[in-house]
């Protein structure tokens, strides 16, 4: 299946801006279920500057800066990713119990360093006691690593509320917790907290998922957005990706641009300006199937 | 040479702490060589004469300005740096090893930080365990994998020691951030050979200054580019830093550019120096600010001291940053434990200086260790916090409560801690309170890379403790500080330290000097808030003065002098609503009966906006942001000021006499600043900036002090009292009485003040002397279009020259209202005001503030 994706995020200053620093994590990475086919930046006014490297985790990360004053800033990415099949995991075994695995990664000393890497809390991710208490229903002695952490994102998807405009980026999860309310992002990390509480591996990812169109309708332009979901360390599988917004396992329209360990790790797109001025901020995404 | 029993009775009070290594007496009575010699030369110059020496070393050090500051202080006091007479002495023998383990330690340091930053084989093969890396908020992953210029990553590195019961030197804790304290090490030298050269006469005492050079040609090395004359700045977080002293007498001393963050900027992949003229590259970075704090962008988001893209220049190896940034990982304390397995990873030897020992709370069983022995460690996290809060616990301090819940957070995080075990620290002989006591002392040193290696400063800065043997000593938290004498088995003898370093390259010191517009805009209101207290004190004198001489504590009538005189007082203090206070005609009756308890407010209430103290604090301030700009003698002159201006002012209710003395001696302080300066101060561009500022200041004021006083027709003996006192205060009176030869009157009064081009203190020659330093900034053509500051000035000027005294002095004949001055003097203060304000604006940029943009649209 081949996808293309459109990307477009629109700051309008209420000022004149004479400098901004930027950078931009929104190139799809390539992976065992994906491979970028074409990425294209445009960025309007022109950058003076514009420069591209791989940061810590192996995203691209795109640096840009615009020396000329401007009022409005538009960043449009366009990626073709082609999804590889392989996403219906034969589950068949249930896989080691997530004990064996945190004790396997405990004793290690240098085998499993990009997995234990994501073991531990970053400040937004750390853990309360509550969500500890939360996490542990979900792993009762000798279940099975992938078991516990699909019944974990399906009590989260059943017991969290989606609503958009509760939380900003620095909601804490505590908050989070205490309101069951939340979007993606903080369902990512409250997962993540869940699964570092009980001394295991996972993982934030960034990405797309496609939306489909009400049977019959036309779908329209612009109506998909960034999504983010996790994606957890499973011995004999890899990193497997959950979706506890859906709760599901990430299928073919799931497109990833990259991981971190929590948000802050993979911004999509941030800047520093130097002005005073306040600014709207218009995003859209669109999704589309290009061939089957 | 004096007989042991003559140094002995120096050393009655001499009493050293149980359990601890005696640093003075080898065994029983007998002195140890060196001390022996020492103390011979301080019985050569007899007791009391170093008492008056001490004396001298701190006011020699207070009149340079030497300072530590405390954070959350809200006065923003600084403290005096206190230093001890007797030195710390390190023999010959001993020093070979210390220097042979610094080094050895700093190159451990290096390889460590390569690793990190690089392969990171060091975890891969299960040395140094990945949380204590990976888990430490000063490991950087935006810094990993960049190629870094020079062939040591790590330029500066310094230890803290201490001597153990065995008598030899452990280390402490290590120092890879922005090691502080050599320019103090530096300033402890400078004040102790030039106040007791006598005691270092016997003894061969090691030169700082081959640490100095080394750092020179460290910072010039590591430039990507320009390397025989790189621009290198040292960046300061600013004045507020506790050690803002050292960082700006370091500049001074290595003829380096201060700088803070929004003095530089990121364009087209390099670092730039703002400056009034233009941008200007900058090669190397000397940094004292913490590494996270240097880029918005990449690293700390909200900082607002960093420079945001630097980690890009970084990365595209356009500039280099000592340390750079990521360097404090090394320092964590959590390394320790590994360090030995570290040293026999790259160098197949063992670690030549001992460490005390460390437990890291990252291994269940060392943690269970610390717990379990809580009581005779002391507990620190292997990161150090914002400055000012407690890094290091000891465990013996606490309550059941406290060390329960410090168990608590041990066991949530337990990477981020570590338990070390108490040393008993040496004794030491000390000066405190006139008298020789045993002291605990703590020694930082100080390295540099140098030649594929490194050099230790042969000596550096002691701290020491009077009281317990206590394992924490901290300028934070209190200390004194001892000059650190490494003696030498060669003749070498100490010489005094000159305030320029004789390096040959002197052409580096002719670099063209262009001036930051951070430091440009503080002259500005250095300029500025002097003559605003100037202005001030005379006019408050005045005033006191003429309430004193009419002996009238009643001020009834609103149309008296008295009541024209307070409210000109509030206006050009702008101190409102001050004398013009009308809430309840009570509240004013009570002002007027009693207007001393608002002058004395208006005099001392620092914390009151445009009061006299309030407005020296602004001064201070101003000063001290710009500190590497003035003559160590001016420092002399503002310590005495604030020393003389306090002393007032805990005089300030004895009488009214006294408090127009204190502002009789403030004055004359102030002269005596403005006459240093200008003396001093070369006269480039931020001469010109200071100065415009007290034109522009000046001129505001006479505005202001006219358009208060002449608002409307009095009757005659109330005009001439009022013109009489404008006079005094303006310091005009004897020049009146001079160029008229005639009893004061209105017309010529404001001839004299506003229209005399030849009078330094009349508005014209002020405008005159405005419009001059204005077309000399840069950026200002002189052809037309004029820039708008220009046609302001010239319009100013144009309004004086065209001014007419008699038709100004004409008053309504109902309202008896001095219009036409009114409107005069509005004009000029719109026109003045107006050009201050956009010299800002076009000079000062930096102060634009800097905003993060985040995207946040999410499914």
């Amino acid at each position: 299946m081949l996808y293309s994706v459109e990307h477009t995020t629109k700051y309008q200053y209420h000022e004149q801006v004479s400098l901004c620093h930027n950078i931009a994590v929104l190139a799809p990475r390539n992976t065992d279920k994906q491979t970028c086919r074409a990425f294209n930046i445009i960025i309007s006014p022109l950058p003076e500057v514009l420069e591209e490297h791989t940061d810590f985790f192996g995203n691209k990360v795109y640096y840009f800066v615009i020396e000329q004053e401007h009022e409005e800033l538009t960043v449009t990415v366009k990626s073709q990713v082609e999804k590889i099949n392989g996403h219906d995991l034969k589950v068949n075994h249930p896989g080691q119990s997530w004990e064996i695995v945190k004790q396997m990664l405990l004793n290690s000393t240098g085998e499993f360093m990009a997995e234990k890497q994501f073991t531990h809390p970053t400040q937004i991710t750390a853990a309360t006691a509550e969500i500890k208490k939360y996490a542990e229903l979900s792993f009762p002695p000798g279940k099975s690593l992938f078991e516990a952490v699909y019944n974990l994102i399906k009590r989260i998807h059943s017991d969290f509320k989606f609503t958009p405009g509760f939380t900003t980026v620095s909601t804490p999860l505590s908050v989070v917790m205490k309101e069951r309310k939340g979007v993606c992002q903080d369902f990512a990390h409250f997962a993540i907290s869940c699964i570092h509480s009980i001394g295991l591996p996972a993982r934030y990812v960034s990405g797309y998922l496609e939306t489909l169109a009400p049977a019959g309708k036309e779908k329209l332009a612009g109506v998909d957005a960034s999504h983010a979901w996790i994606s957890v360390f499973i011995p004999g599988m890899g990193w497997v990706d959950f979706d506890p917004t859906n709760n599901q396992l990430a299928n073919e329209q799931y497109i990833t641009i990259g991981w971190g360990r929590d948000y802050f790790d993979i911004i999509p797109l941030k800047g520093v300006i130097m002005s005073s001025s306040s600014h709207e901020l218009k995003v859209s995404v669109d999704v589309r199937r290009l061939e089957e | 040479m004096p007989d042991q029993p003559a140094i002995h009775s120096l050393l009655q009070q001499y009493i050293p702490a149980l359990s601890s290594y005696n640093e003075l007496f080898s065994d029983g009575n007998n002195i140890r060589p060196d001390w022996q010699t020492f103390f011979s030369s301080l019985h050569q110059l007899g007791y009391k004469e170093l008492r008056n020496r001490n004396v001298d070393i701190l006011r020699l050090l207070k009149e340079n300005g030497v300072a530590y500051n405390i954070y959350n202080d809200p006065s923003g006091q600084t403290r005096p740096w206190e230093l001890d007479p007797i030195p710390q002495l390190i023999t010959a023998h001993e020093w070979e090893i210390i220097n042979a383990g610094l080094i050895q330690r700093a190159e451990l340091f290096d390889l460590l930080l390569k690793d990190i930053y690089g392969p990171q084989t060091l975890i891969k093969n299960g040395i140094v365990p990945q949380e204590l890396i990976y888990l430490h908020p000063g490991f950087l992953r935006s810094c990993v994998n960049i190629k870094l210029p020079g062939t040591q990553h790590l330029v500066l590195y310094a230890a803290d020691m201490a001597r153990g019961i065995d008598g030899r030197l452990w280390i402490i804790s290590d120092r890879t951030q922005a090691p502080s304290g050599s320019g103090y090490a530096l300033e402890n030298r400078f004040a102790m050979s030039s106040v007791l050269p006598d005691l270092f006469s016997n003894l061969n005492v090691k030169r700082l200054s081959p640490y100095f050079d080394s750092l020179q040609q460290a910072l010039t090395n590591i430039a990507p580019r320009n390397s025989d004359n790189p621009r290198v700045v040292v960046l300061t977080p600013g004045p507020d830093n506790e050690t803002y002293f050292e960082h700006s007498y370091l500049a001074a001393y290595l003829g380096l550019t201060l700088v803070q963050g929004n003095d530089l900027m990121v364009k087209d992949n390099y670092v730039w120096l703002k400056t009034i003229d233009a941008l200007e590259k900058v090669d190397v970075i000397l940094r004292r600010l913490d590494d996270v704090y240097c880029d918005p962008l990449e690293l700390k988001s909200d900082s607002l001291l960093g420079i945001p893209g630097l980690v890009q220049v970084v990365r595209k190896g356009n500039v280099a940053i000592a340390n750079p940034l990521g360097s404090s990982i090394v320092e964590s304390a959590g390394l320790v434990p590994f360090l030995p397995a570290v040293a026999k990873h790259f160098f197949g030897t063992d670690l030549i200086m001992p460490t005390i020992a460390t437990w890291w709370c990252g291994q269940p069983k060392e943690m269970n260790y610390v717990i379990a022995n809580l009581k005779t460690l002391v507990v620190r996290k292997i990161f150090r916090n914002i400055a000012g809060t407690r890094s290091a616990i000891d465990g013996a301090s606490l309550s059941a409560a406290e060390a329960e819940e410090l168990i608590r957070q041990i066991k949530a995080n337990p990477y981020l801690y570590v338990g070390q075990e108490k040393i008993n620290f040496s004794s030491t002989p000390s000066w405190l309170d006139e008298k020789i006591v045993a002291g605990h002392s703590l020694f930082r040193s100080f390295l540099v890379s140098h030649n594929n290696s490194y050099i230790a400063m042969p000596g550096g800065l002691t701290r020491t403790n009077t009281g317990a043997n206590s394992f924490i000593i901290s300028n934070q938290l209190g200390g004194i500080s001892k000059d650190t004498w490494v003696l030498s088995a060669d003749d070498e003898q100490e010489q005094p330290v000159s305030l320029q370093l004789t390096t040959d390259n002197l052409q580096h010191k002719i670099l063209k000097r262009s001036l930051p517009s951070h430091t440009a805009e503080n002259l500005f209101w250095v300029g500025r808030y002097t003559e605003r207290v100037i202005y001030n004190a005379r006019l408050q004198r005045t005033v006191m003065q003429r309430l004193l001489q009419n002996n009238k504590t009643f001020v009834t009538d609103d149309e008296s002098t008295e009541a024209v005189l307070l409210q000109t007082l509030t206006q050009c203090t702008y101190t409102f609503p001050g004398f013009f206070e009308d809430s309840t005609s009570a509240k004013r009756e009570e002002l007027y009966a009693k207007p001393w308890t608002e002058l004395t407010d208006v005099l001392y209430n620092e914390k009151r906006n445009g009061s006299l103290s309030h407005n020296l604090l602004l001064l201070k301030n101003a000063v001290y942001s710009v500190r590497n700009f003035w003559a160590l003698d001016t420092w002399r002159v503002l310590r005495q000021m604030e020393d003389e201006w306090n002393s007032a002012k805990s005089d300030m209710y004895a009488d009214h006499l006294r408090m127009i003395g204190g502002i009789d001696s403030l004055n004359t302080s102030m002269f005596a600043f403005l006459g240093m300066n200008r003396e001093s101060v070369r006269r480039e561009q931020g001469w010109n900036i200071m100065d415009l500022g007290r034109k522009l200041e000046q001129s505001l004021y006479i505005i202001t002090l006219l358009r208060s006083v002449f608002q409307k027709k009095q009757e005659e003996q109330t005009e001439h009292e009022l013109l009489e006192s404008v006079m005094i205060a303006g310091q005009s009176l004897i020049t009146y009485r001079y160029t008229y030869r005639d009893h004061l009157q209105l017309p010529m009064a404001l001839e004299l003040l506003m229209l005399d081009t030849n009078y330094p203190k009349s508005l014209a020659y002020l405008v005159k002397k405005i419009k001059r330093y204005i077309s000399l900034l840069p950026k200002e053509g002189k052809e037309i279009p004029l820039s708008n500051k220009q046609r302001n000035i010239h319009e100013a000027d144009t309004l004086l020259k065209l001014a007419d005294v008699v038709a100004l002095t004409k008053f309504d004949p109902v309202s008896k209202e001095y219009t036409a001055l009114t409107d005069f003097l509005d004009k000029l203060y719109s026109l003045i005001a107006d050009t201050s304000m956009l010299i800002s604006k076009t000079y000062f940029k930096h102060s634009q503030t800097q905003k993060q943009l985040f995207t946040a649209n999410f499914i």
